[in-house]
Formats: structure tokens, C-alpha cells, sequence
């Protein structure tokens, strides 16, 4: 465990150096947490109840919560849809950090002398996998705070407020997100033990992100309606697939190619 | 404390390593030299359990290779050919992370005597970014050394290296070897291999030879006695070659070359045989060849 701990706080020491990790890290989730909020604030200055609802799906009107009208179910669809951007932070922050952990190692030559130590290729991928897993798991639920805080000013309304705290966001954030942090990490991981250059690396990483956005834009679109029974089957798939992650880093990540074909 | 057994390394059809057998004793500083690609780093990373062997058998402090691997690279240290420092964290703070890895059992002690053994400890707060070549490659020697480990394998150590770093790098290695470290060093610097090492093997994908440089001198060359003379002639350096125990005879300007098995013995011999020619003596002494000259006649010829 003290190795696994050494590598966590290595890692951390030299990747929140790097402007564009510190970036990912602080100022995306907190742009994240901005935008509904921003939205929330223009509605509310402008008067929900007398928007247009035309463009809001009719599976969407009517799954909402009951006891709503039809203003407060559109500003519960209006930020619904931007809180999928929470679930875009445990997915970019770990391809920023991950991405460089291994690649990056490889540039400066650093992983040699640390192969030659008595560290086992699991606490080494743990270490590595914690320390991007726990900033991405920490900056998404600090960001989801700071918008239920936000929220909690800008919206009088209980009613909207349990709307948009409904269970499925819980699930997403406290169980999703940390398990697409697992999933992008070790992806990350993986791309980075087979290239030699980390912008190579996190580029290539950053694939991970559009099965999300499709999602996004599949919602935004009114083609995907996500629900608590939705986001459960998500997790347990999620659960599934991150195993499987898991398993092909590991596999992937042999110490003898790393060190001699991939210079 | 090495021991290899046939131990070869491929690359597909590249034969890296080919059938090495080799024993390195306890205490003993072993130079490793070969040309560019002749397989050295390969060799050091198997000992090191860094990589497989294709095939062969080797022990290193006392444990097998490919079954006691995680003992090995406790057991050993290693500098790489580059030094592969974390730039961005302070000298302190890359040794530090060694020393937990490594579970060094008082690791502030231990980081702070290697930091001040390579001069260090002014600096151990900068940035390893900061430092000069010669003060990475010190900082990647005390990395190397941090946990005692019982076998050290050094590779190019002084590569690159002005000469005040390297004499600097000499020292400390010459200091582990007071100590009674036992030292792998591949190098291409052959006077740090004639003055550092007990033993040198001349490595070229296959051992070519192994020895002490002093002998591997003799073994090569003999031993060559240079008389310098008032006069000297190729009839005189025949008339040398006649004697039983002249190997070879060349006369040179005023200087008569000649290659001898026992010149302590058959130098007054001579002395006599060349003044009943009527040369004058002028002074003797023995010539010495380089090791650079056995490394480059037996690389030449592998």
C-alpha cells in the first residue's frame, strides 16, 4: 500500500505542474458548475413560466414530476440538460492525467528506473489509476456541490428542486461518475503505455468522451430520455465494462515491450 | 554474485545476447565493454530483471532470474544510461520516492548521506530540471545507491560527463569499491575501466574475452621491452630475432621493439648479446599497450 501511495503522491507532484491538467482539474468543473447555474439565473430573470415549451420532447413533459407546470418542468429539462456536463469531468480529467502518466514517463525516461524497482505492474497501474481517478471523482463532486448550493439560491421552488435532485442525478454522480473515471483512466492508461508521445496519448484518449456526447446531443435532440432505471443499467454496464478495462490495462501494460520497442 | 549461464537475448531474429557465461565475485568491480550495440544495456537489463532471457540461466546475489525477480531488483541497483530524473520535483523529493519504493528503513537519513556524499545537499531543494548533466547523473548515481544494494550495475556513468564530473563520479565508485560493492560497469572509457575495475570482459553480442586488463594486455600483445640505442638497424633486430626467446624484433629509428615471455629473465641477456654487437645502450624499458589497443584488436576482429 506504501508504494501504491508513493506513486499517488509522484504522480500528483508532477502532473499538477502541467497548466492543462490544472485546468481540467479546477477551471472545467467549475465551468461545468457555472453554466446551468447561469441558465438557471437568465430564467429566472426572465420568467420561466412564460417560455415556449414547444422544443421540449413529450416524453420528457410527460415523465415530469408531478405537481409541475409546465414552465417549471421546461427549467427542470433546460438544466437537466447541462448537468450532463458533470459526467464530462470524470471522463477529461482523468485522459489529462493518465495520458502523460505512462507516455510521459516514457519522454523523460523515468519509467526504466522505476521498472528496476521492486514495485509489482499492479500497485504500479493502481497508483496510477488512483491518481487520476480521485482528482476527476473529487473535481466532479465538487463541482455537483457547488451547483446544489448554487441551485439552492437561485431556485425557490422545492417542487423544481427535488425535480432536478431527483435519484438518477444521485446515481450519476455518486456511482456513474466515479465508475467513468475508472473506465476513461484506464483507457488513458492503456493508449499511453502503446504511444511514446503524451499529446499523442491524451488525443487519442480523448475518444473516450463521445460515447457521451452522443448521449448529450441524443438528448439535447429529445432522442434519449435518461431515467433512474436508464442511469442503473448504465452503472451495472459501466461496472462491467471498467472490470474489463481493468484487466486489458494490466494486460497491456508489459514491462519488457514498454521499455524495449516503444523508445 | 553474478553468475550467467548461456544466457542469450533475441529481438525477433536479432540475437542481442549470444550464449553469455560469466561470474562476477563478491566485491569484485566487473567492467563491461563493448562498442555501441553490442548488447550491453540488453545484458543489464536482464540481470536487473528488467527483461527476459530468450534462454540460459543466470543468478544475481544469490537469486535466480525469472523466479526471484522481485528479490533481484531489491537486491540491485541500477543506473540507467540516461538518468531519468522527475525534472519538475526537487533532487530530495526523486530520491525520496526511490527510497519508499524501495522501503529503505530510515529514508530521510538515507536521502540526505547520498545527497551529501555527491555534494548535493545545498541544491536538494531545486528543481532536478535546474542541474547540470553532471549533477543529474550524480543524483542518479545516489538513486542507484540508496537502498545498499549488494550488486550495482552502472551503465556509461561517466558518458557525457566533463571531466571534473567524472572524476567526481570516479571517486564515489572507487569508494564502493573500498567498501567492498560489487560493481557491473559498462563503459565505454577504457582508462576508467583500466583504473576502476578487478576484472574487464570485452563484450560484442558474445564475450570475447575476460580478464584482468593487465593480463588481457600480456595475453594480447606479450610483454615489449623498447632498448634505445646509438644506432639500429633492421640486420640488428634480425640478428635479435634469432634468440630463443625473442618473440618478435622491430627496429624502429634508434629504438629496437622487442616482444619477450620473460623480459625480467632474458633482459641481461640481451644486454650482453647487444653490446658484443657494438651498440651502445642508451636506456630500457618496457613498453606498455594500452587497453584500448586489446579492445579495439578483439572487437575489430569479432
Amino acid at each position: 500500500m506504501d508504494k501504491i501511495k508513493t506513486i499517488i503522491s509522484k504522480e500528483w507532484a508532477e502532473v499538477f505542474q502541467n497548466r492543462m491538467v490544472l485546468f481540467s482539474v479546477i477551471f472545467m468543473p467549475l465551468t461545468f458548475a457555472a453554466l446551468p447555474l447561469f441558465m438557471l439565473y437568465a430564467m429566472r430573470s426572465s420568467g420561466a413560466g412564460s417560455v415556449d415549451v414547444g422544443s421540449v420532447p413529450q416524453a420528457f413533459l410527460s415523465g415530469c414530476a408531478e405537481g409541475l407546470s409546465t414552465g417549471e418542468c421546461f427549467q427542470v429539462y433546460f438544466v437537466t440538460q447541462f448537468m450532463l456536463l458533470f459526467m464530462l469531468t470524470p471522463l477529461i480529467v482523468p485522459v489529462n492525467i493518465a495520458a502523460y502518466s505512462v507516455a510521459g514517463e516514457k519522454t523523460t525516461r523515468s519509467l526504466e528506473p522505476l521498472l528496476a524497482t521492486p514495485i509489482t505492474t499492479a500497485e504500479l497501474l493502481a497508483g496510477k489509476n488512483l491518481a487520476a481517478v480521485i482528482p476527476a471523482v473529487l473535481a466532479t463532486w465538487l463541482s455537483f456541490l457547488i451547483f446544489g448550493v448554487g441551485a439552492r439560491i437561485l431556485i425557490a421552488n422545492a417542487r423544481v428542486l427535488s425535480a432536478l435532485f431527483n435519484p438518477m442525478w444521485w446515481v450519476a454522480i455518486l456511482v456513474v461518475g466515479p465508475l467513468l473515471s475508472v473506465l476513461s483512466t484506464n483507457f488513458s492508461l492503456m493508449v499511453s503505455s502503446r504511444v511514446n508521445d503524451p499529446r499523442v496519448a491524451e488525443q487519442l484518449s480523448s475518444v473516450i468522451m463521445l460515447p457521451l456526447l452522443v448521449l448529450f446531443f441524443g438528448q439535447i435532440a429529445g432522442y434519449v430520455s435518461l431515467n433512474a432505471n436508464l442511469m442503473i443499467l448504465l452503472a451495472l454496464a459501466l461496472l462491467a465494462v471498467d472490470a474489463l478495462m481493468v484487466y486489458l490495462a494490466i494486460q497491456l501494460f508489459q514491462r519488457e515491450t514498454i521499455l524495449t520497442r516503444w523508445k | 554474485m553474478i553468475r550467467t549461464e548461456d544466457l542469450t537475448r533475441s529481438f525477433r531474429r536479432l540475437v542481442a545476447v549470444d550464449r553469455l557465461t560469466l561470474e562476477v565475485a563478491e566485491g569484485e568491480v566487473f567492467g563491461f565493454l563493448g562498442p555501441n550495440g553490442a548488447g550491453k544495456t540488453t545484458t543489464v537489463r536482464m540481470l536487473t530483471a528488467l527483461i527476459a532471457p530468450t534462454s540460459g540461466r543466470a543468478m544475481v546475489g544469490g537469486f535466480q532470474l525469472g523466479e526471484d525477480d522481485s528479490r533481484i531488483r531489491r537486491a540491485v541497483g541500477i543506473l540507467t544510461e540516461v538518468p531519468g530524473m522527475y525534472d519538475n520535483l526537487s533532487a530530495e523529493y526523486n530520491l525520496r520516492i526511490y527510497a519508499r519504493l524501495y522501503e529503505v528503513p530510515n529514508p530521510d537519513a538515507q536521502v540526505e548521506k547520498y545527497l551529501r556524499l555527491l555534494g548535493l545537499w545545498e541544491r536538494r531543494a531545486d528543481p532536478a530540471a535546474t542541474f547540470s548533466k553532471g549533477m543529474k547523473q550524480k543524483l542518479a548515481i545516489a538513486r542507484a545507491v540508496l537502498h545498499e544494494p549488494r550488486v550495482l550495475f552502472l551503465d556509461e556513468p561517466t558518458a557525457s560527463l566533463d571531466p571534473e564530473s567524472a572524476h567526481v563520479v570516479h571517486e564515489f565508485i572507487a569508494g564502493l569499491r573500498r567498501a567492498g560493492r560489487t560493481i557491473f560497469l559498462c563503459t565505454h572509457n577504457l582508462d576508467e575501466a583500466d583504473r576502476l575495475c578487478d576484472r574487464i570482459g570485452v563484450f560484442k553480442t558474445r564475450l570475447l574475452a575476460v580478464d584482468t586488463p593487465a593480463r588481457l594486455r600480456t595475453e594480447f600483445f606479450g610483454r615489449r621491452v623498447v632498448f634505445h640505442l646509438n644506432r639500429a638497424d633492421p640486420g640488428l633486430a634480425a640478428a635479435v630475432r634469432q634468440m630463443p626467446f625473442v618473440r618478435d624484433a622491430q627496429a624502429v629509428e634508434n629504438k629496437l621493439v622487442l616482444a619477450l615471455d620473460n623480459p625480467d629473465e632474458h633482459n641481461p641477456e640481451l644486454v650482453r648479446f647487444l653490446v658484443g654487437q657494438g651498440v651502445d645502450i642508451r636506456f630500457v624499458g618496457e613498453l606498455r599497450r594500452s587497453l584500448e589497443d586489446v579492445y579495439l584488436q578483439l572487437v575489430k576482429a569479432a
